[in-house]
């Protein structure tokens, strides 16, 4: 809960300071688009913090949406694929990615972080290939199908709510009945925690990693498309490219552990939220955008190292308290 | 460099004197002395926590004496750190062994004091001297041979090789022979005599009762971290040494003995990867508590894993009521009515940063389940009376479980177990690290648990818990059950008798 104020805190300092130094900031122009690369993050983001929660990590995030996104223009344009064929076609390879990932983990017991970063490159390698390396389109078809990133909901005549925040909200809902409602939440929570504990719980703790990892990828399939149904000029090279640390970053930022065992889903939105809104500012007010890999490196280091102190703390004063019933 | 102080000729190589030292909680080590003679093995026996390995440690300058005096060739000398107690010939062989083996021979033999000119290793130079340090044990490898190629026999002799080419006269073994096959531990005895006849002192830590026999030339017993005897060459045999080791009698406890109907647990030929060559067969019947006793490294711990699945067995078959278990998983065993309160509390049983009450219930929440959810209401209600009826304190079911003592986190490992109504339930050393109060509470829960008709398995390294909660007795000894105790014939001897390999 402590977390979830600090960052929550945060929002609202960015969000205010930017706001004042530049009114642009809160048009309904801007804060739509906000709200639509918010929600388009996080789903991408609440996939890794499934992984993060485990203990684990995921590199290939990026690489996912690429594949995912330049595979879906190029079946539905250059094939002419039907888009029901075409969605099942990339949701069951982003499926079977995760699949992939976490029986190398589970059963052959490699390193999250080495199964990835393999996948990083594996996909990105192939998303080039499949395409030829050409950018892909949707040029003026499709326009409905298009709707679901850059449609929008009218409030009123000033403001429409983005298509992707439901969509987010519709994830960031099950999400977090599966983490905090079910059995299975409780007992994925539970292994990031203690893993060896949770083995010995009984809690089929290779099971609830493969479906951490199949999660992950489902969602980052879920944002390949509707990154590249929003963009509609997609580089296969470069759509993508860096996500699965804005990923990691934003849920970090929520209160994530990389340590696992910890995380909420509104704290994993919220730290998007914060990603975007730097990034938002870093444009609006004038700074170079060439720093924005500096601030997002700086603001990932300042959270590990807030996770670390924290943690340091705790253990200090449990230190502290058994060498006190010892004496 | 000065000329030595002249010496008597009778002072010993090494006099360890009124040695005591403390941890938090523990009195390992009360006003021990011993002393060893250049060329003479002196073993040092005694029960699991008698302070053997502590005494060593502080010989070998790992751990430092809070107070007594230690001598080597009748000077006071001080072992803070494990250099000190090399550059005065001091060299301890642990018991697993410390060698690099991604190295090979000769880099091990000198890892820490190569041979160098400047910065630069000198290879002609450590191969000449490796070669001659390895003729010396016997070995015949070469310098090169990468170490992970060799038997651990092998590996132990390159360990030896090691402590004499650094110059030592006192050699401790710790357990040496406890992975050596039966070629090698005769190997290792050739060279444990010859470092003798070169008057070598040798400080000879073994449980195997039968070794000490046939190597020792003088005996030091002690219990309880005192020094409980000496046994001289002609006083040495097994009799003589158990009565010393185990040397107090015990108050009895007497519980009705409450075993009845068909065996519920059923192990039959079960091995495991510690000792493949053994088999376990035993049977539980309901209402019965069984004590494992064994010394450390006998298998106990390995049995009970197997029998839950933790570990997948070699070969051989666990069955609860009759209905075989899936070997390998523990969720199959949970489901045949099993549950385990393991070794390591804060490893495998708690989850320190989880919630008291979530972690009472995690292992029972899928039973208590509707499509996946949990039912909250029902947890919560679960969690109260759990709390309550062990009587965990504070009984606070939001807190995380770090902030319990030992013994109430212990209570809610097995509050976790009991939530799930096992018909066998598994404890590995159940009061290990609890204070006296809530020991005697699980005890008590023990026994009630038995007087329901739950089975009880309970291994443990206490003897006296053993003779006090045991309605029989299986002692296991080097992989296998040496024998069996009826609650009439148990007694610290009997135990004792069978654990160091007595028929």
């Amino acid at each position: 809960m402590k977390k979830l104020l600090g960052i929550f805190g945060l929002f609202v300092a960015v969000f205010t300071v930017t706001s004042l130094i530049n009114p642009q900031f809160v048009s309904a122009y801007n804060l739509q688009n906000l709200i639509r690369w918010t929600s388009l993050f996080g789903i991408i983001s609440l996939g890794a913090a499934f992984v993060i929660i485990t203990g684990g990590i995921d590199l290939s995030i990026g690489s996912v949406i690429g594949l995912v996104g330049s595979m879906m223009a190029w079946l539905l344009t250059q094939k002419g694929w039907s888009v029901g064929a075409t969605l099942a076609m990339v949701m069951a390879v982003s499926l079977g990615i995760g699949l992939a990932h976490g029986l190398l983990i589970t059963k052959v017991r490699l390193q999250p972080f080495v199964v990835t970063l393999c996948g990083l490159l594996l996909y990105r390698g192939m998303a080039r290939f499949i395409t030829d390396d050409q950018s892909q389109g949707f040029g003026n078809t499709h326009e409905g199908l298009r709707q679901l990133a850059i449609g929008r909901v009218s409030l009123s005549s000033a403001f429409a709510i983005p298509v992707p925040l439901f969509i987010l909200l519709g994830i960031a809902v099950l999400s977090a009945v599966f983490l905090n409602l079910t059995v299975a939440g409780r007992h994925l929570l539970a292994l990031g925690r203690n893993e060896t504990a949770a083995r010995f719980s009984g809690i089929r703790t290779d099971a609830l990693k493969i479906t951490a990892y199949v999660l992950c990828s489902g969602l980052a399939g879920v944002g390949g498309i509707l990154f590249s149904l929003d963009l509609n000029s997609i580089q296969p090279s470069g759509l993508g490219e860096f996500y699965e640390l804005y990923a990691i970053a934003a849920a970090v930022l929520g209160g994530c552990s990389l340590r696992g065992g910890e995380g909420t889903i509104t704290g994993v939105i919220i730290g998007t939220a914060v990603m975007r809104v730097l990034y938002n500012a870093i444009n609006i007010l004038g700074i170079p955008t060439h720093l924005e890999f500096a601030i997002i490196g700086a603001v990932i280091l300042t959270g590990v190292v807030a996770d670390e102190m924290v943690k340091r703390v705790a253990a200090r004063r449990r230190a502290a308290r058994d060498r006190a019933d010892a004496g | 460099m000065n000329p030595p102080a002249p010496v008597a000729a009778a002072s010993p190589l090494l006099e360890v004197r009124n040695v005591s030292k403390s941890f938090p909680g523990v009195r390992a080590l009360r006003g021990v002395s011993l002393s060893l003679q250049a060329g003479e093995v002196l073993a040092v026996i005694g029960e699991n926590g008698a302070g053997k390995s502590t005494l060593m440690k502080i010989l070998a300058g790992v751990q430092s004496a809070d107070s007594g005096e230690i001598l080597v060739d009748g000077r006071t000398v001080t072992l803070d750190n494990v250099r000190a107690a090399q550059s005065l010939g001091i060299a301890l062989i642990h018991q697993e062994l410390c060698l690099a083996d991604n190295l090979d021979v000769g880099s091990n033999l000198f890892l820490g004091r190569e041979p160098h000119r400047g910065i630069f290793l000198n290879p002609a130079r450590q191969r000449r001297e490796a070669t001659a340090a390895l003729a010396r044990v016997g070995l015949d490898c070469r310098p090169e041979t990468p170490i992970a190629s060799l038997s651990l026999g092998r590996q132990q002799l390159v360990e030896i090789a090691r402590a004499l080419s650094s110059g030592a006269r006192v050699i401790i073994m710790d357990e040496p022979t406890s992975s050596l096959s039966q070629g090698e531990t005769d190997r290792l005895y050739t060279v444990v005599r010859e470092l003798k006849s070169r008057g070598v002192g040798i400080i000879y830590i073994s449980h195997r009762l039968g070794e000490v026999t046939a190597l020792a030339d003088r005996v030091t017993v002690l219990r309880d971290g005192r020094n409980a005897g000496e046994l001289q060459r002609h006083e040495i045999n097994h009799e003589a040494m158990v009565r010393l080791m185990v040397g107090r009698d015990l108050v009895r406890h007497h519980r009705q003995a409450s075993g009845h109907g068909e065996p519920v647990l059923q192990v039959r030929g079960l091995r495991t990867e510690t000792h493949p060559t053994r088999q376990v067969d035993f049977e539980v019947l309901p209402g019965e508590i069984i004590g494992i006793a064994g010394l450390v490294g006998a298998g106990r711990t390995e049995v009970l894993r197997a029998i839950f699945g933790i570990d997948r067995p070699l070969a051989g078959d666990v069955r609860v009521g009759g209905v075989t278990v899936k070997p390998g998983s523990p969720t199959d065993a949970i489901a045949c009515g099993l549950g385990l309160v393991p070794e390591d509390r804060k490893h495998q049983g708690v989850f320190l940063e989880m919630a008291v009450g979530a972690n009472t219930t995690l292992a029972s929440l899928g039973r208590r389940s509707r499509w996946g959810l949990i039912r909250r209401k029902t947890e919560r209600a679960l969690a109260t009376e759990l709390v309550r009826r062990l009587d965990v304190r504070p009984p606070a079911l939001d807190q995380t479980a770090q902030f319990l003592s030992g013994g109430n986190q212990q209570k809610v490992v097995l509050a976790k177990w009991l939530a799930l109504d096992p018909r066998v339930l598994l404890l590995d050393e159940p009061t290990r690290g609890v204070d006296v109060g809530a020991k005697q509470e699980i005890y008590r829960l023990m026994e009630d648990l038995a007087g329901r008709g739950v089975a009880i398995l309970f291994v443990s390294s206490e003897l006296e818990e053993v003779l006090r909660m045991s309605d029989r007795a299986l002692v296991m000894h080097e992989g296998r059950i040496g024998g069996e105790l009826a609650r009439e014939a148990l007694s610290e001897e009997a135990v004792m008798h069978l654990a160091t390999g007595g028929s």
